[in-house]
């Protein structure tokens, strides 16, 4: 290379790495190594996102939380600088609170917070209970291997979620077909457009028989308050559609994702397979939350008003992401945070985000986690994988982390 | 009792449900899932799981005074 010594040395033109970045390949459940030089080099980092645009990346534990929990922050997609998620993110696609700020989103929000409030979530408890066991029964009656994602992972919460909102299983074919597009990052704008309409036009016939003739479910909830002319019909539709899809995708991954995890750390699921203490899978439930952080693209935000965090100067109209996987594995807050400990005390992980926009259903993945997590290997203790780790497709290309399936076998 | 006093601003509360996960003696939900205080003085052995509470409150909705 004689030419680089005659002149200057040639300068990277664009030191400003993408988000979001790659795994490294032997380590599908840690966080990407160039997250966590980011997190060493400093709080916050310019990142290029799939537009060229350039939010900052705010990497640590308690910078997250006070960004998030600040109301100079906005979580709509409207908003100037506000980070995009995909081409498609928000305009067509917008759906749901949890794009709108306070005041709207508080009163939304606040709508459909009942079945969430911890009594009630515990008296579910026994119905996931027999959702899990008798899902258990049919992998055990029949052959194995089995895919894990398909027979148990899905199922769970998306028998849960469809129970709660009063939507029929029986289509659950058709709307997980959607919701996947709905979720898939290469999805294109009209394919993200056309499921979501396909879908909000389901639940907008569901919510409209509903009006007519109420039930003991959420669905008719939605519907009283359209009734009561506190929201449009368009609005119930797009609150009904948020709470089928977070209540999909994401303890599903969880139930997957975990599964390998804990194969691939034999004491760690021996602790769960033999344990009779249901605080032990309180807290494994917690570290396998804040371990995995399946939320892998952030919770992004625009800034409307300058904030100082960390020495620097984020000023109105910048976008900033909050990767809540490097949060999680902040060692200001977890000692040896890369080691996967079920017994540690991982409950401030922000794995459910942080702030007014913090996971609503929270109690409910909790709770189907803890019976699962208890459940499943106790019950099916001689669970492995079907295949070796190098043979599963990991969700790289989701907005939420997890496998797209997972052979196993007992 | 002791001398530390809990505050709840309802206003804020978000029904993330995670004070009374933390601290079940001292917080509940009402209906809607919006905390409710069930102690305003705590007993001194349930400080260090309201100081938890306070920690997890996605809201900054609870504040503890300590004396």
């Amino acid at each position: 290379m004689a030419d680089t010594l005659t002149g200057p040395l040639p300068q990277d033109p664009d030191p400003v790495p993408d988000f979001p970045m790659p795994r490294a390949a032997r380590c599908p459940f840690d966080p990407p190594p160039g997250l966590k030089e980011l997190q060493e080099r400093g709080p916050l980092a310019k990142v290029r996102l799939w537009d060229g645009s350039r939010p900052w990346l705010v990497t640590r534990h308690a910078d997250q939380r006070a960004l998030l929990g600040d109301h100079r922050v906005s979580a709509d997609t409207d908003s100037p600088g506000y980070p995009s998620k995909a081409a498609g993110d928000g305009g067509d696609t917008k759906f749901g609170f949890i794009m709108l700020d306070d005041p709207e989103h508080a009163r939304l929000r606040r709508m459909v917070t009942a079945p969430f409030a911890i009594r009630r979530v515990e008296a579910l408890r026994p119905v996931v209970q027999d959702i899990v066991d008798g899902l258990v029964d049919d992998m055990l009656a029949g052959p194995g291997p089995v895919d894990l994602v398909e027979a148990f992972a899905l199922p769970v919460p998306s028998l849960v979620i469809c129970e709660l909102l009063g939507v029929p299983y029986d289509d659950h074919a058709f709307f997980q077909d959607n919701t996947r597009t709905m979720v898939h990052r290469d999805a294109t704008p009209e394919q993200r457009g056309r499921a979501t309409r396909e879908i909000a036009e389901y639940l907008g016939g569901l919510i409209g028989r509903r009006l007519a003739d109420p039930r003991d479910d959420l669905l008719s909830g939605i519907a009283g308050r359209v009734r009561a002319g506190e929201i449009d019909h368009r609005t119930a539709t797009e609150t009904a559609l948020l709470l089928l899809l977070a209540g999909h995708e994401t303890t599903a991954n969880m139930i997957a994702l975990g599964t390998l995890a804990l194969f691939h750390h034999p004491d760690q699921l021996a602790l769960l397979r033999d344990t009779e203490d249901p605080a032990l899978v309180v807290s494994a439930v917690e570290e396998l939350l804040r371990y995995l952080s399946i939320t892998h693209l952030g919770r992004r935000r625009a800034v409307t008003a300058d904030i100082e965090i960390g020495g620097r100067l984020i000023k109105a109209g910048e976008g900033v992401i909050m990767a809540n996987e490097i949060a999680n594995r902040d060692p200001e807050v977890f000692p040896d945070p890369d080691r996967l400990d079920l017994t540690r005390d991982a409950r401030r992980h922000v794995a459910f985000g942080f702030g007014v926009h913090q996971c609503l259903g929270q109690p409910l993945a909790r709770m189907e986690l803890q019976v699962v997590y208890a459940t499943l290997y106790r019950r099916i203790p001689t669970l492995r994988p079907a295949v070796p780790l190098d043979e599963i497709r990991f969700k790289e290309d989701a907005f939420i982390y997890g496998v797209h399936s997972l052979p196993v076998t007992w | 009792m002791s001398g530390a006093e809990v505050e709840l601003e309802t206003d804020r509360c978000v029904a993330s449900g995670q004070c009374v996960v933390a601290a079940g003696q001292v917080f509940d939900q009402d209906d809607d899932g919006i905390a409710v205080l069930l102690a305003e003085r705590p007993a001194p052995e349930h400080l260090d799981d309201v100081r938890e509470a306070v920690a997890v409150c996605p809201a900054a909705a609870i504040r503890l005074l300590e004396r």
